[in-house]
C-alpha cells in the first residue's frame, strides 16, 4: 500500500524546492485536468512506498482561483493520508493563515517551517513549542536549499499518516464557535463523516457555494443554516466569510510571538528595490535588463547556436548524411526524400530553435528565481491595465518577439486564468523572429526598401501590439472572459540568489517539454506537409516531341532525365555505338517512338512531372479564401501562407523556390508589384494563426482543445478581417472600386470600432435584445 | 478615509474592508483584517500600484482595490 503525502504552502515559500529535494528524480509532471495548473507528483528517494504530491501555491483555500480549486479538490477528494505543510519562517503569519485553513480538513498534518537560515540571519524568534502546541501538531525547522531538516519532515508526515487526525483547537471567538456548532447539528444526519464536520461548518458559514449545492440541503435546513450566519453577523457586525478570515488572522496573530523584528532595519532587498523600483530608474533599468536578456538569447549567443544549429548541423550534416547513408542502402527516392527532407528536416527546422530557447528560457529562470520578475510586473501594470492585462502579461509578450513558443510558456506565471488565457491568445500576434523575413520580403521586394521600406517594417511591430492591446480591450468584454474580477494583489518576494538546482531544473523542464513536441505533433505536421508538397492526384501525361529531322525534343517534360541519354545516343546520328577494336556493340541505337509518360491515381511528382501537389491544389482552392485579400490571385502565395504553419521563415522560403526568378521575382510575379497586396499579405501572415510549434505551445498551455481553437480562430480572423479592411479600403481610396468585399469590409470596420468602444460585459444576447427592442419601439 | 488616499510613508490601521466576494475575501485572504497595520512603502514609477507592508512581508496592491480598505491613520 502506497502512502499519500500532500504538500501543501504559500507560493514562494520553498515548495517546490523541498519537492525537488525529496523525490529527486522520480517526478511526474503534468497539468490538473481541466485547468492549466501545473501537477507534479513524485516518490520519495528513500521510500517509494511514498508518493509526495506538490499542490499549488495558495495563500487560502476559497474557491476563487484555479489554484485553490485544485488544492481544496485534492485535499476532500484524495484524501491523502498526510500533510507536509511547508510555511515560510520570515512570513509566519501570512502562512499560518492557511494552516488554520488546513488544520479543518482533519488530515494528519506536519508543519516545516522553511528558510530557518534567514529567520536565524534576521534575529527573528520562532517559539516552535508554542506553535506545536497550539496547532497540534509537530513543528519542524528545515532549510529547503540546503537540504536541512527535510528527511525529519518526510519521517514524521510518513510516521502520523497511520495514525489519528491533529487534533483541532477552537480558533474562533465563542460566537463563531456557537454558529459552527449549530451549524453541525443542523447537517449532522449520519452520511457525514464526522472528521468532516468542521470543515463543513465553516464553509457552511462562509456560505461556500460550491459546498451547498454539493451538500444537497433541504430548504428547511437551509433557512436555518441561513438564520444562524445572520446572527452572527448581526453580534460581530461583518460578513460572514470576512468574519472567519479576521479571526483566523487574530489567532495567528495570537500564537505568534508579537516582535518580529527584520523589518525595521533596511535589509539588503530594501537596498536594491530603492534602486530597482525608483521613480525615475525604474523603467531604463528594466529596459537594460530586458535587452540583455533579448541580446543574448536571441541577438548574440543563441543566434548564433541557431545558426549553426539549422544551417550547418541539420542543413549540412545530418540531412545530407541521413540522405547518402539511405540512398546508400539501395532505398527508394521517395523514402528518402520523406525522411531526410520531410520528416528530420522539418523537426530540425523546429529543434534548431531549441538551444536559443534553453538559454532565453534560463535568464529568465534567473530573473524570476531572484525576484525580479514581480517587480516587472509591479512596474508594468499600469500600462497593461489599461487595456484589460496584468503587469504580468508584459514577460510573455517581450519574450514572443525571440520566439512565440517560449512566450506563450512564459504565461504561467499570470495567475488569473482569464488574464493568463487572453495573454496566451494574443502573445502571438507579437512578430517573432521568423515572421522577420516576410517583413524584410514586402519592405525590400514590394516597397523597394529605403525609407518606404523602413516605415513598413516598423509598422509591422505596430501592428503586432495594436493587435494586442485591441484584442486584450475587446476580448475582455466577452463574458467567456468576465468571470471573477480578480484585484491584482501581489506580493513582492525578497530578492535572493537564484538556486543553481531549481534554475537548471526548471530551464531543463520547459526545454524538454518542447522537444517532445517537437517528436511528435511536428514530426506529423512535418510529414504531411512534405507529402502534400511531393504526392500529386492529378492525372496528367507528359509527351515528348521529336522534331523529325534533328532528332532533338521540342517538349520533353517528364522524359528530360531519359531524353538526355537520348541526345547521347542520337549525336551519333541513331546508329548504334560499336567498339572498334572488339566489334562489340556499346550503346544501342535509340528507340525514337517514346510513349508519353502518364502519371496516374496517387503518384509522386517526379522530375518532369508537371501533375499539380495536393499542395497546389489546396493553394488554388484557398486563393479563392485569400482573393478578397488581394494576394489570393496568385496560388503561391496562398502555398506559402499555409507553409508558414510549420515555420513562419518558410513563407519566403516557399515563394522565393517558386517563383522562377527567385525571390527576387517574387513581388512581380505574385503581387504583380502592388503595395495593397504586399501590405495585405503581410498583415495576414504577421497575425494569422502561429507556426505548429507555437500551436503546440498554445495547446500545453491552454490544456483545452475548445481554447486552442478558439486561439487560432481568434487569430486567423482577426488577421482575415484586419487584411480584407485594409485591402478594400486601399482599392476604394486610391482606385475608387467598389465592391461587395467592400461592403463587407466595413461592416467590419463599423463592428471592429463598435466592439472597441462599447461599455464592458459583452454578450451578443443582450445586443440583439437591445437591437429588438429599438426596432419593435420604432 | 480608505486606504488609496495613503500617502508614501503613511502607517495606517484598517478600520473595514468593504466590499463582497472574491475582490474582498481575496484582499482579506493576504492579510488586511480588521485592526493590521499598514505601511504604505512606495508607489509604483507609473503612480499605480501601491507597495505595502502587511503582517511582516511586501505586497503590492491596485489603487482601485485599495478603495474598498477603510483605515485610519497612525502616523
Amino acid at each position: 500500500m502506497s502512502i499519500k503525502i500532500a504538500l501543501v504552502g504559500n507560493p514562494n515559500s520553498g515548495k517546490t524546492t523541498l519537492f525537488n529535494a525529496l523525490t529527486g528524480s522520480n517526478q511526474y509532471v503534468g497539468n490538473w485536468p481541466g485547468v492549466t495548473v501545473e501537477k507534479k507528483e513524485g516518490k520519495i528517494k528513500w521510500n517509494k512506498e511514498v508518493i509526495l504530491t506538490d499542490l499549488p501555491g495558495v495563500y487560502s483555500l476559497s474557491p476563487y482561483t484555479p489554484e485553490e480549486i485544485v488544492a481544496r479538490n485534492y485535499l476532500v477528494d484524495e484524501h491523502p493520508s498526510a500533510i507536509i505543510n511547508i510555511v515560510d519562517g520570515t512570513n509566519l503569519e501570512r502562512n499560518l493563515y492557511l494552516t488554520t485553513q488546513l488544520l479543518d480538513f482533519g488530515i494528519p498534518m506536519v508543519i516545516a517551517i522553511n528558510f530557518m537560515d534567514v529567520v536565524r540571519k534576521r534575529g527573528i524568534k520562532i517559539n516552535l513549542g508554542k506553535l506545536s502546541r497550539e496547532l497540534g501538531c509537530k513543528v519542524v525547522e528545515i532549510s529547503a536549499l540546503k537540504g536541512d531538516g527535510i528527511e525529519d519532515v518526510a519521517k514524521e508526515a510518513i510516521r502520523i499518516s497511520k495514525g489519528e487526525a491533529t487534533f483541532r483547537r477552537n480558533i474562533f471567538s465563542s460566537q463563531v464557535e456557537k454558529a459552527l456548532e449549530d451549524i453541525q447539528d443542523l447537517i449532522k444526519k449520519g452520511y457525514i463523516e464526522e472528521n468532516e464536520l468542521r470543515w463543513l461548518s465553516v464553509k457552511l458559514f462562509e456560505r461556500d457555494e460550491e459546498i451547498l449545492s454539493h451538500l444537497d440541503l433541504n430548504e428547511k435546513t437551509k433557512s436555518q443554516i441561513e438564520a444562524v450566519i445572520k446572527r452572527a453577523e448581526m453580534e460581530l457586525d461583518d460578513d460572514s466569510d470576512g468574519i472567519i478570515i479576521s479571526e483566523r488572522y487574530d489567532y495567528v496573530t495570537s500564537i505568534v510571538d508579537k516582535k518580529m523584528p527584520g523589518k525595521e532595519k533596511m535589509s539588503v532587498s530594501d537596498k536594491i528595490d530603492r534602486i530597482v523600483t525608483n521613480r525615475w530608474l525604474a523603467i531604463p533599468i528594466f529596459a537594460l535588463i530586458m535587452f540583455s536578456v533579448y541580446f543574448i538569447a536571441i541577438g548574440s549567443v543563441g543566434a548564433w547556436i541557431t545558426d549553426f544549429m539549422n544551417d550547418t548541423l541539420f542543413g549540412e550534416w545530418i540531412v545530407p548524411g541521413i540522405t547518402s547513408l539511405l540512398e546508400g542502402w539501395g532505398i527508394q527516392d521517395w523514402l528518402v526524400g520523406l525522411i531526410a527532407d520531410g520528416a528530420i528536416g522539418g523537426v530540425g527546422a523546429v529543434l534548431g530553435f531549441v538551444p536559443q530557447m534553453l538559454i532565453l528560457f534560463l535568464l529568465l529562470s534567473l530573473l524570476e528565481d531572484c525576484g525580479y520578475m514581480s517587480r516587472i510586473a509591479f512596474i508594468m501594470d499600469r500600462v497593461f491595465r489599461r487595456f484589460g492585462l496584468s503587469g504580468k502579461s508584459f514577460i510573455p509578450m517581450l519574450i514572443a518577439s525571440g520566439c512565440g513558443v517560449p512566450g506563450i510558456m512564459a504565461s504561467r506565471t499570470i495567475e488569473q486564468q482569464n488574464d493568463r488565457k487572453i495573454t496566451i491568445m494574443t502573445t502571438g500576434f507579437i512578430p517573432c523572429s521568423a515572421k522577420m523575413p516576410i517583413v524584410g520580403f514586402v519592405a525590400s521586394q514590394i516597397f523597394g526598401g529605403g525609407v518606404r521600406g523602413a516605415l513598413v517594417a516598423t509598422g509591422a511591430y505596430f501592428i503586432g501590439i495594436g493587435a494586442v492591446i485591441c484584442s486584450g480591450i475587446i476580448l475582455k468584454k466577452f463574458k467567456a472572459f468576465a468571470g471573477n474580477p480578480s484585484p491584482f494583489v501581489m506580493e513582492l518576494p525578497e530578492y535572493h540568489v537564484p538556486a543553481p538546482k531549481n534554475v537548471f531544473k526548471s530551464t531543463f523542464d520547459r526545454g524538454w517539454s518542447f522537444i517532445k513536441r517537437a517528436g511528435t505533433v511536428i514530426l506529423l505536421a512535418s510529414v504531411l506537409i512534405w507529402i502534400g508538397q511531393n504526392v500529386s492526384i492529378e492525372s496528367t501525361s507528359t509527351e515528348i516531341v521529336i522534331d523529325a529531322e534533328t532528332g532533338e525534343a521540342v517538349e520533353s517534360g517528364h522524359a528530360h532525365a531519359i531524353f538526355g541519354e537520348l541526345q547521347e545516343k542520337l549525336d551519333n546520328d541513331g546508329k548504334p555505338v560499336i567498339d572498334e577494336e572488339t566489334g562489340e556493340v556499346v550503346m544501342e541505337a535509340p528507340i525514337i517512338d517514346y510513349k508519353p509518360a502518364e502519371h496516374k491515381g496517387i503518384h509522386f511528382i517526379e522530375e518532369g512531372c508537371t501533375s499539380k501537389s495536393v499542395l497546389e491544389m489546396i493553394g488554388e482552392g484557398l486563393s479563392i479564401v485569400f482573393k478578397p485579400l488581394g494576394f489570393g490571385d496568385s496560388w503561391e502565395s496562398s502555398v506559402a501562407t499555409i507553409l508558414g504553419l510549420v515555420a513562419k521563415e518558410e513563407v519566403v522560403g516557399a515563394l522565393g523556390s517558386m517563383a522562377e526568378g527567385g525571390i527576387n521575382g517574387a513581388s512581380e510575379e505574385f503581387f504583380e508589384g502592388s503595395w495593397l497586396k504586399g501590405i495585405s499579405f503581410l498583415i495576414f501572415n504577421l497575425l494569422c494563426a502561429p507556426c505548429f510549434a507555437a500551436i503546440g505551445a498554445i495547446k500545453n498551455e491552454m490544456n483545452s482543445r475548445k481554447w486552442t481553437w478558439a486561439t487560432l480562430g481568434y487569430m486567423t480572423g482577426l488577421a482575415y478581417a484586419i487584411s480584407l479592411i485594409t485591402y478594400q479600403f486601399g482599392r476604394l481610396f486610391s482606385r475608387g472600386e467598389f465592391g461587395f468585399f467592400t461592403v463587407i469590409a466595413i461592416i467590419l470596420f463599423v463592428a471592429f470600432f463598435y466592439l472597441l468602444l462599447k461599455p464592458a460585459k459583452f454578450s451578443l444576447v443582450n445586443l440583439f435584445k437591445k437591437l429588438f427592442k429599438k426596432e419593435s419601439k420604432a | 478615509m480608505t486606504l488609496k488616499d495613503a500617502r508614501v510613508g503613511d502607517t495606517v490601521k484598517v478600520v473595514r474592508v468593504e466590499g463582497e466576494g472574491p475582490i474582498k475575501r481575496r484582499i482579506m485572504d493576504l492579510g488586511i483584517t480588521k485592526g493590521v497595520e499598514i505601511y504604505v512603502r512606495k508607489v509604483a514609477p507609473l503612480g499605480d500600484p501601491f507597495e505595502l507592508t502587511v503582517r511582516g512581508y511586501e505586497l503590492s496592491v491596485r489603487k482601485e482595490d485599495a478603495k474598498m480598505v477603510s483605515v485610519e491613520k497612525i502616523s
